[in-house]
């Protein structure tokens, strides 16, 4: 009852933000002089006549709050405008490129949060091991290391070198899953270490906290004096609640994420939404950077619900609130 | 000068009727609840604390009165209340005739001179980054009365006087010890010469033989500079030993108060009689003489105190009256006019409770 | 009288009387443990030599006789048209795509990230903490309000925002200064408000105001102080967060609009070259990498100084006997039985 009651609650706060969000774009865009506005919309290189016919379809010279209102109308039911540079819907765009997105997104939240809490819990119960030693100061480099600059290294030294004497199958670019599984993972391997490195070392260090933290309360110790085996103590005890501060980063790290995720695929030549977004800056394509606006406040909003439910679960006083 | 064994309070003033002009606090059926918030979709009020239940008291110039209880019976709260820092729910409190219940933050700061406390925590109550000159200054700081050189020599005179050593002026208070601590405190408090020193707790956290220092020090210093205490404590052989009054309270209700002799010698509620047995006396023999009341049952929740008095689940003397109807706070048994108790069946001169110690301590 | 006191007494007679004994303050206890852990003088000194080579960035413009945006298509690139490589033609570090001078422009980028660095945590630890001890302080409405607020702007992607803004006004160095603080504020206040709510009980707060404090003074004169050791720990550790954040945005395209050198947009040219050019990436890479480094171990460093009880646990293991030769050795010590560096 707690759940489904808290639930309905962040879905609520949730709506309320993305027509916060939306809202704020729309002012952000199109609160400006028509000309302004139109020319953007049409593209660097749009001629007068198009952009003529930007303000007649899409109703620039009405009043701003008429604007408004059919801006919150097209968007809820999906229509993300038209790119005229392209000359396809916005929509059609985003729904290209979403699948590669998703690929580089789900496969390196998996993997780095499988790398980090493994390392993050062995290093924590071999406290001061070697295997620790050699963690922690990776985990420093890890740290230290923004994302592109990790890729272009990994191009610089991996990629290319590999290349060179004929292993191709660790290559950049997009190969879609319908060529087949191999060479789909080719392609991703190196965008996923890229964006899971950083974010595995953040969260190793914050998992070997929290669990050597959890480890020194007394209830563990009465769990290991009843006599539960040390195994069993750790995992069923120890990582259960020291998986909640992590829970709650993974809420925050979602906007990082967003970044990361452009940042690899311009660095990898991934042509996803990322991508495609800088591009539209420099072409001036203002209608999918709109769009993309959206879808991603749209995902930050989703993965924050997820988040707060895994929480949620974990952590049951937090259903009162 | 022996500083090992307290000495007994000055010897309190006749009693002669309230006279007005006596009066420095008075509390008038002062209650104080808070609100327990349940869950739901919205937070709700589900219930309240009643930590503070109509509780009236006196306190009189150049005097202490000792008020003592367990732990949750709502003492702090009372001299929070009295002091101004939490709200009052209802009731009245009025310094030297004025009213000063909920004032506002710039109403209550010319009575903040006249009131100040002495807090339980030793290692809490003073701020680890400051110095402790500058603790000790901080009222004048507060209320702009002295700047510079002048502070620093009012607050090394504050020093010397609850026994530190003035050059220690900038240690922080990590260096100092518990009874030191406090001393600073006691320092604090007397800055700007305040009528009313409210001590919760004050020594309650300290080694037996450093509170007998601290209470002496506090003792002086009433009568040098003219202080009253509301002395707040949980032991009532401190409280003795301080007070000209004491109140004892129960679960937010008065159970008994009166003249300190009165209510140690005649005790008439059976929670201040149980209270007495248990506290430890310094002569053996008459410890392993003494029967010790044992109450059953844990202290109620004030959430939902019992129905009628609320002692009576615990009491050894409870009969269906005491369950139904709740007690006056009234004299008992032909008892002197200040001394008061809350109880359908009074303790007799002499009467030993039913119910007492199963077997005898050896 | 205890014998702690008899000893203080005695100590006091010992010294000079007109000079009042001075305590040894948390800072000072933190400064020198800081000095003596190497990790931490390293980090320092890489830093210091990092701001110096900055601010003598036009020295080696001299020298060389490079300017940052000065394009040397003839002795800057190869007959194909590509960057030479370190050392030819007096360019140390190489050429770029269009025979720009790598190392003064290296130099000069490392002037803005330092200087965005900097800044943006500047204001966002002023407007973090300001809004992190209201919010902390007062609760209630305003503290469910303020709390909300900075929920938000930590879960703003950051990106996204960059990308909007950079869109309607074109990307430059006030945008980047901007969004940054934005963040970086919102990730402050979170912490000082949390640690606000506890320090709010604490029973020398409810002294305080017994005393007649008013909010301001409890706020500045009471929690902040307790509250500027996690607050610098942070800021530390903040700079190169900025730094990095910086470097990603012009990397993008969204930052510093180019000539203007940023190591993040040189990197984001070398991205077409690193294959005919490995000092295009390697060199901007390294002083990226080693200057967030550097930061990041910093502030590792001041958290584990203000922090005792990590060290003992590691000296307990080191040793007992290494221990106590070292504490026997710490210069003008406290006297033993007045030593408490639990603090508070």
């Amino acid at each position: 009852m707690g759940i489904t009651r808290f639930l309905v609650r962040r879905i609520l706060t949730g709506i309320l933000v993305l027509w916060i969000v939306a809202t704020g774009t729309f002012f952000l865009f199109f609160a400006r002089p028509v000309s302004v506005v139109a020319r953007q919309l049409a593209g660097r290189s749009a001629t007068p006549q198009v952009i003529s016919q930007v303000i007649r379809n899409l109703g620039l010279n009405d009043p701003v709050t008429t604007q408004y209102w059919r801006f919150l109308g097209k968007t809820a039911r999906g229509d993300l405008g038209y790119s005229y540079y392209k000359q396809i819907p916005v929509k059609t765009i985003l729904a290209q490129d979403l699948p590669i997105t998703a690929s580089v997104v789900v496969g390196a939240v998996l993997l780095w949060l499988i790398v980090g809490l493994s390392v993050g819990i062995i290093s924590a119960t071999r406290s001061r091991s070697l295997f620790d030693r050699v963690s922690t100061v990776g985990v420093l480099a890890g740290i230290s290391m923004p994302v592109f600059v990790l890729g272009e290294l990994l191009i610089l030294f991996v990629f290319l070198p590999l290349n060179e004497h004929g292993f191709t199958w660790i290559s950049t670019g997009y190969a879609g899953l319908s060529g087949g599984l191999i060479p789909w993972m080719g392609h991703m391997i190196l965008p996923w270490i890229t964006l899971a490195t950083v974010q595995a070392a953040i969260y190793t260090r914050l998992s070997r906290g929290s669990l050597l933290d959890t480890m020194g309360e007394d209830y563990i110790r009465t769990a290991r004096a009843k006599g539960l085996t040390e195994r069993r103590v750790i995992y069923r005890h120890g990582v259960r609640a020291a998986l909640t501060p992590v829970v709650s980063q993974l809420g925050v790290d979602i906007g990082g994420l967003l970044g990361g995720v452009v940042v690899v695929e311009i660095v990898f030549s991934l042509p996803g939404l990322g991508a495609e977004s800088i591009n539209a800056i420099s072409t001036g394509d203002l209608p999918v950077i709109i769009g993309f606006v959206l879808i991603a406040s749209v995902f930050v909003v989703v993965a924050n619900i997820i988040v707060d439910l895994a929480y949620a679960l974990l952590d049951p006083r937090v259903r009162i609130t | 000068m022996s500083d090992t064994l307290p000495r007994d309070a000055a010897q309190p003033r006749p009693s002669a009727a309230e006279t007005e002009d006596d009066v420095l606090v008075r509390v008038e059926n002062l209650v104080k609840h808070f609100p327990v918030h349940g869950g739901g979709l919205i937070r709700r009020v589900v219930g309240q604390v009643q930590a503070v239940d109509g509780v009236s008291l006196v306190v009189r110039r150049g005097q202490t009165l000792g008020l003592v209880g367990e732990t949750g019976c709502g003492k702090s709260t009372l001299a929070r209340c009295i002091a101004g820092l939490i709200p009052v729910t209802s009731g009245k409190v009025t310094f030297e005739g004025r009213d000063i219940t909920n004032l506002s933050r710039g109403a209550m700061r010319p009575f903040r001179r006249e009131i100040q406390m002495i807090f339980q925590d030793p290692y809490g109550s003073l701020n680890p980054r400051h110095r402790v000159g500058a603790i000790i200054g901080e009222p004048f700081a507060v209320h702009k009365t002295a700047t510079g050189a002048e502070r620093k020599k009012a607050v090394q005179e504050l020093m010397e006087r609850v026994g530190l050593n003035p050059e220690h002026f900038n240690r922080f208070p990590a260096e100092f010890s518990g009874g030191q601590r406090q001393r600073i405190g006691v320092a604090r408090a007397l800055a700007l010469r305040p009528k009313l020193v409210i001590c919760d707790e004050p020594v309650s956290a300290l080694d037996v033989s450093i509170q007998a220092q601290v209470l002496n020090l506090l003792s002086d210093l009433q009568g040098e500079f003219g202080l009253s205490y509301l002395f707040i404590a949980h032991d009532l052989e401190v409280v003795r030993h301080v007070s000209n009054d004491v109140t004892v309270m129960y679960l937010g209700r008065i159970a008994e108060s009166g003249p300190k002799d009165q209510v140690y010698e005649t005790a008439r509620h059976p929670y201040t009689a149980a209270l007495l047995s248990a506290a430890p006396a310094a002569d053996p023999d008459a410890a392993a003489q003494r029967r010790r009341i044992i109450l059953t049952g844990d202290v109620p929740s004030p959430i939902n105190p019992p129905e009628g008095c609320r002692f009576h689940p615990r009491c050894p003397k409870a009969q269906d009256l005491c369950g139904e109807r709740e007690p006056v706070l009234e004299t008992k048994l032909g008892d002197p006019v200040t001394h008061l108790a809350a109880c359908h069946f009074p303790l007799q001169a002499g009467e030993i409770l039913a119910r007492d110690a199963g077997r005898d301590r050896r | 009288m205890s014998v702690t006191e008899l000893e203080f007494q005695a100590h006091a007679a010992e010294s000079a009387p007109e000079q009042a004994i001075e305590g040894r303050s948390q800072w000072n206890l933190t400064w020198r443990r800081l000095l003596s852990d190497k990790m931490a003088i390293a980090s320092i000194a890489v830093i210091l030599v990092m701001v110096a080579l900055a601010i003598a960035a036009p020295l080696f413009v001299s020298l060389t006789g490079h300017g940052p945006e000065q394009a040397f298509t003839n002795s800057g690139t190869t007959r194909s048209g590509a960057p030479v490589s370190p050392g030819t033609h007096g360019f140390f570090l190489g050429t770029d795509y269009i025979g720009r001078d790598l190392l003064v422009r290296t130099l000069y980028g490392a002037r803005i990230s330092l200087f965005v660095g900097i800044l943006t945590t500047a204001i966002a630890t002023v407007a973090g903490v300001a809004v992190g001890l209201v919010a902390g302080y007062f609760g209630g409405w305003v503290d469910t309000v303020l709390a909300r607020f900075i929920d938000t702007a930590l879960a703003f992607p950051l990106l996204v925002l960059a990308l909007a803004l950079a869109a309607v006004l074109g990307p430059s160095l006030a945008i980047v200064i901007a969004v940054i603080s934005f963040f970086s504020w919102a990730g402050i206040s979170r912490i000082v408000r949390g640690q606000t709510l506890s320090l709010k009980e604490k029973e020398y707060i409810e002294a305080a105001r017994s005393l007649g404090a008013g909010p301001s003074r409890i706020m500045f004169i009471h929690i902040l102080p307790n509250l500027l050791g996690p607050v610098l720990v942070l800021a530390t550790l903040y700079i190169p967060t900025a730094v990095v954040f910086e470097a990603t945005l012009s990397f993008l395209g969204l930052g510093i609009p180019p000539p203007t050198p940023s190591w993040g947009n040189i990197l984001g040219e070398a991205q077409n070259y690193y294959s005919v050019a490995w000092w295009y990436v390697v060199f901007p890479a390294a002083a990226l990498l080693v200057t967030t480094l550097a930061f990041n171990l910093l502030g590792d460093g001041i958290r584990d100084a203000m922090d005792p009880r990590t060290e003992r646990i590691f000296a307990a293991r080191r040793g007992r006997r290494k221990n106590k030769r070292k504490a026997a050795t710490e210069p003008g010590a406290l006297p033993p039985l007045t030593v408490s560096e639990l603090g508070e």
